[in-house]
């Protein structure tokens, strides 16, 4: 089938390379300067950063769907597994074995749960082969909520479910990398803590995971290595672990500098008057800023 | 009452064959975000090849012949102009075809002149009588063809892995292509499945009673097209609805002639635009139409 026509599938050194990658959108805004960033064969790599570091851009450039958005790589090389993917489209990266799941989970609101998880297996060639059906029955024990509304339209389920649709549809494809941009944008904060031990769990199994979070918190605490980027390049890199300890990411990706000065100033009164409103107020304030 | 059941089933007739051709506008749609001003001319080359080869061939083969002919045509169409400008704004595409349909309409007339060619059709001029009302066979034929085509196409659209293609890509085209379905892929067929249906459209807009195929026999499409909008456009099933009922309200219109005389003559003619008008001043996005309002 597809995946076979790609080479060796597993052939250990299965690792997605990023080398001083630059991409301009139109002729003149450059959202990424020298992007080089590594995800190994197995494992969490986060790549944090603000609004317009050029996050979503790197996640296109590798998904070959830049030029949905007129955007073009101008240097540098993408490859997977050995394999140039510059230049190729997203059908070519899901067939190399490379899924993303979009922003926004951008479930296709009227088909219904079945048909999008159908969907995903539209890059792989067989929709009714032993593997698709594989597939299916691993995504429906990963999210068993799905089973139940296989019939609805997947406009009708909620955010924390059409996000879980939106990564099971890409399983369906069987890839080895997932890319996962913003999973937890806009959702509850208990669905952020189901969606990030779903995260773990497909890491588990042996897919790769690039994620892509505004979230650093619940980033750092599932990535083995993370990269921070600033206005289209690479500013700190490291273990996930020790990067979560540098002040630099402290201050402007946890916000903890500043709600430590806020608990200090807070406790000090409130070992006087115990509980009082000041300190309640900072507890929601902290975790807003996270 | 005679003359009602007629006239309902010569509507049935025409919304049958308007919605090959709506059809054909709502795929081409959903494929590739245009609207296919180029439709009335390729349903003129359908009828314009099949004219040509009925001789040689039989009727069937100048049919085939004709089909792949319109659908090649919608491809080249596709790959020269839509695709193959890349980075285009999709009005100007839509622009784009109606400049391929004056260059094609203009070919083709220059070959047909002043004449009326039969497609040889096998219908001829006979009636056929279903209890006592009577419709030309070729009409029954347009109903029983349109149903099993379009019966095709719906299964198509819902069970194939091109379809499934077709309604997610026309969902949200950057979800698509992140699974991987090939665009480019999909839109060429969605143009070549719109070409065939048009050639097919052309065999019964021109089949008897009507004289042949002439240099304005592209125009009819024209009708189909208010048939596709009143549906929404983007939705099969509302371009089904939409044809049945501009169809069904011609032969009203045209049956009952005499009583409208007020509105002066041919009321017929104009009847689809008003039912489109009167439609979309309820429901602004079309009967079965998306709430998106962001295309062309």
């Amino acid at each position: 089938m597809a995946r076979s026509e790609n080479g060796p599938p597993h052939s250990g050194g299965d690792a997605l390379r990023v080398d001083r990658l630059h991409v301009a959108y139109g002729r003149s805004v450059q959202a990424l300067r020298g992007v080089t960033v590594t995800v190994p064969a197995s494992g969490i790599v986060t790549v944090l950063g603000a609004n317009g570091a050029g996050k979503s851009t790197l996640l296109r450039a590798i998904s070959g769907t830049l030029f949905l958005h007129h955007g073009a790589i101008e240097g540098g090389t993408v490859s997977y597994g050995g394999r140039t993917l510059n230049g190729r489209d997203s059908a070519a990266a899901v067939r190399a074995g490379i899924v993303q799941v979009p922003e926004g989970r951008r479930v296709f609101a009227r088909l219904s749960v079945a048909e999008n998880l159908q969907a995903g297996l539209l890059g792989t060639g067989g929709r009714r082969s032993a593997r698709a059906r594989e597939a299916r029955d691993r995504v429906l024990e990963l999210f068993p909520v799905l089973a139940e509304r296989e019939h609805q339209r997947a406009g009708l389920l909620s955010g924390g479910e059409q996000q879980m649709l939106a990564i099971g549809r890409a399983l369906m494809a069987g890839p080895r990398l997932l890319l996962l941009d913003e999973p937890s944008l806009g959702l509850a904060p208990r669905m952020v803590g189901r969606i990030a031990g779903v995260v773990r769990e497909i890491a588990r199994q042996g897919t790769a995971v690039l994620l892509v979070e505004q979230n650093a918190a619940v980033a750092l605490d599932l990535a083995d290595t993370a990269y921070v980027l600033d206005v289209g390049e690479v500013r700190l890199t490291g273990p996930a672990g020790d990067l979560a300890r540098t002040d630099e990411v402290r201050r402007l990706y946890l916000g903890e500098h500043d709600a430590q000065a806020v608990d200090g100033a807070a406790r000090e009164p409130a070992a006087a008057t115990a509980g009082t409103a000041p300190a309640r107020a900072a507890a929601p304030l902290r975790r807003w800023r996270g | 009452m005679t003359k009602l059941s007629e006239i309902a089933l010569n509507g049935l007739a025409l919304g049958s064959v308007y919605a090959l051709i709506a059809l054909g506008f709502v795929v081409i749609f959903k494929a590739s975000g245009v609207m296919n001003f180029a439709h009335a001319s390729l349903l003129l080359l359908g009828g314009y090849v099949i004219a040509r080869f009925h001789d040689e061939l039989g009727f069937a083969g100048a049919v085939v012949v004709g089909v792949l002919a319109t659908a090649a045509a919608a491809g080249v169409i596709e790959v020269l102009f839509i695709r193959g400008l890349g980075k285009v704004e999709l009005h100007v595409l839509t622009i784009l075809t109606i400049g391929v349909d004056i260059l094609l309409t203009t070919e083709l007339v220059r070959r047909i002149g002043s004449d009326k060619l039969s497609l040889g059709d096998p219908w001829g001029t006979d009636a056929a009588h279903i209890g006592d009302v009577y419709v030309a066979e070729a009409r029954i034929a347009a109903i029983v063809v349109a149903v099993v085509l379009i019966g095709v196409f719906f299964i198509a659209f819902r069970f194939t892995s091109w379809g499934l293609s077709m309604r997610a890509a026309s969902e949200d085209r950057e979800a698509a292509a992140l699974m991987g379905v090939r665009m480019k892929r999909v839109q060429l067929i969605a143009w070549c499945v719109a070409g065939g249906l048009a050639a097919v459209a052309a065999v019964f807009l021109t089949a008897a009673p009507t004289p042949g195929l002439d240099r304005t026999t592209g125009l009819v499409a024209l009708k189909a097209f208010p048939a596709a909008v009143l549906g929404g456009m983007d939705s099969a099933l509302g371009a089904l609805i939409g044809s049945l009922l501009v169809g069904l309200t011609e032969a009203l219109a045209a049956g009952y002639q005499s009583e409208l005389d007020a509105f002066g003559g041919d009321v017929s003619s104009v009847a689809p635009y008003v039912v489109m008008i009167l439609v979309l001043l309820v429901r602004p996005t079309g009967l079965l139409g998306s709430k998106e309002l962001s295309r062309v």
